[in-house]
């Protein structure tokens, strides 16, 4: 990899212990994918809960952070993903004890490195959406998936230890999605039908997903009739990069780049019959609800008031859980308009700052008993199973009545 | 002469090791019970197997930005892969073997869930972006 002589003082190690550690990654990174040199990135987003960092994470983090101010500050601005724990519900949600004190290890380690602590995987939504031509780092792959797609930001996903390398280097490496030459549409998709709310607009995400299956397809999708709002591309976004490991999509005329489809590209026709399909086979034997759960991503403001206006007043089934996971921008906001405690009335859990799966979702589980899990995260029943769970997709609105009644209705 | 496969360049120390083969993709956070050290979710190909001092060969990386740190934090607790082939990673990947120092190589010619069976014995040399299968013979 060429470097310049700044980045080449920084592996020597002439500005400290974490900027050599964070261009030798970068480096070791960059050579595995061929790229010719480093980009310097606006803002770095680092996935760093406490579950995936385990003790030897932490302890890595704490090592590091434990350099002298000038050579630990990042030096673009660095926002973190939802975290393993909010410290005002954890206690309801039966965490541990143990699980509290790693995080606030984690949180003193990553302030120590300037970190702003967002806690949120839709900071595209609330806190500073990239422009397009924007080279980032994020991480967390619903947000880079969005970024890259609605628009026209390049990143790629940026792993915890990456994206952190990233702020302390102002920079990553050029590979992947900072090129244009992977950025053209490699496979194209005519959708036959409109998906109905939030839930099936994840299903799209993951039927199209699965289609790809690669981090280096890019999807373009035809036939969408109506623009798409924020919440949907949210939620379509994530799950194509759940189920497909996918970062970037086009749609003509609604997202930032391919305002046509290469014609040389045969198309895929996604319809009413593969929705509903890929919806049903997440149907599960028995009718009682454990755990209804809106997260994955985290809840928009507008989301939030959608929940609380389906409860309309009426109380959680008391063996069921109903769990709503938001940004603590958003959760701020929400107090103060009244939405949390319309929602906290009715016996639901909110909280902020964690996203639910990387929160012990496993943990979780043991400690209250879930088993049946019900959302309309398509993501979320794509990586939940693996915790245990046996989840289900249905509408907002059908959720919340499963929460109500304690059982699917 | 073992059977001498050619790779792009990849991370980590050379190793040998045993292969557990499937063609299935590959996500630490959705697939592993990374305690036990099997493969726990359901639908995985290889749902109930141990992973651990195993050298996995699987199609790809799936979503999830966690694995990233999940090598990490698994090599530090002495229950992890010895070594990972794939046909194409993802960035997360590359990213978590490069920082958890775990040996991954991917991009040869051809299958490798074709190319490499269950129960091989391989010698990976990163550096140099081979595989030799010391079991079977080339000729």
């Amino acid at each position: 990899m060429r470097l310049n002589d700044e980045e080449r003082a920084m592996l020597a190690g002439e500005q400290g212990e974490p900027r050599r550690w964070a261009i030798s990654h970068q480096v070791g990174v960059g050579e595995f994918f061929d790229a010719a040199d480093l980009v310097p990135v606006s803002q770095a987003h680092i996935m760093a809960d406490t579950e995936s960092l385990g003790e030897a994470g932490i302890g890595f983090l704490e090592t590091l952070s434990g350099a002298p101010e000038a050579q630990r500050r990042v030096r673009v601005p660095t926002l973190t993903d939802p975290r393993g724990l909010d410290f005002s519900v954890y206690k309801r949600l039966g965490q541990s004890e143990a699980m509290a004190v790693l995080e606030a290890r984690a949180i003193a380690a990553l302030k120590a490195f300037g970190v702003l602590m967002t806690d949120t995987c839709i900071n595209y939504q609330t806190i500073m959406p990239a422009v397009r031509g924007d080279h980032v780092a994020y991480g967390d792959t619903g947000v880079v998936i969005y970024s890259n797609s609605v628009f026209g930001a390049r990143s790629n996903f940026e792993g915890g230890p990456s994206a952190l390398a990233a702020g302390l280097t102002g920079r990553t490496p050029r590979y992947g999605y900072h090129l244009d030459k992977r950025r053209r549409a490699t496979r194209r998709f005519r959708l036959g039908t409109g998906p109905r709310d939030l839930s099936e607009w994840g299903a799209l995400g993951g039927i199209v997903g699965r289609a790809c299956g690669s981090y280096w397809e890019v999807p373009l999708i035809e036939g969408i009739e109506t623009v798409p709002g924020s919440d949907v591309l949210k939620h379509f976004g994530a799950a194509l990069a759940s189920y497909g490991s996918v970062a970037l999509f086009h749609m003509p005329g609604i997202t930032a780049e391919a305002a046509t489809a290469d014609a040389a590209i045969e198309a895929t026709h996604i319809g009413r019959a593969e929705i509903d399909a890929f919806v049903a086979a997440y149907a599960q034997p028995g009718d009682k609800v454990d755990v209804v759960v809106f997260a994955a991503p985290q809840l928009s403001l507008v989301e939030m008031q959608e929940v609380a206006d389906a409860l309309g007043g009426r109380q959680v089934h008391p063996q069921t859980t109903l769990l709503v996971a938001t940004s603590p921008e958003i959760k701020h906001a929400a107090d103060r308009m009244g939405l949390t405690a319309r929602m906290e009335a009715a016996g639901a859990v909110v909280a902020a700052g964690i996203c639910f799966y990387q929160s012990y979702a496993g943990e979780l589980a043991a400690a209250n008993g879930w088993r049946r899990l019900l959302t309309n995260s398509a993501k979320l029943v794509n990586i939940i199973g693996g915790y245990g769970y046996k989840p289900s997709l249905a509408s907002l609105e059908r959720c919340i009545e499963a929460a109500v009644a304690g059982k699917m209705v | 002469m073992p059977i001498l496969l050619h790779c792009h360049p990849g991370v980590g120390p050379e190793v040998t090791g045993e292969a557990l083969v499937a063609r299935d993709n590959f996500s630490a956070r959705y697939d592993l019970d990374r305690k036990a050290g099997i493969f726990s979710r359901p639908s995985h190909a290889l749902a109930g197997h141990s992973y651990n001092g195993r050298i996995l060969v699987l199609d790809q990386a799936k979503g999830g930005v966690a694995t990233a740190w999940m090598l990490h934090e698994m090599k530090a607790r002495n229950i992890v892969p010895l070594a990972l082939i794939f046909n194409r990673v993802n960035p997360i990947l590359a990213q978590g073997a490069a920082f958890g120092n775990v040996t991954m190589v991917d991009r040869f010619d051809g299958d490798v869930t074709a190319l490499f069976r269950t129960g091989d014995r391989l010698r990976i040399d990163p550096a140099a972006g081979t595989v030799e299968i010391l079991n079977r013979d080339s000729a």
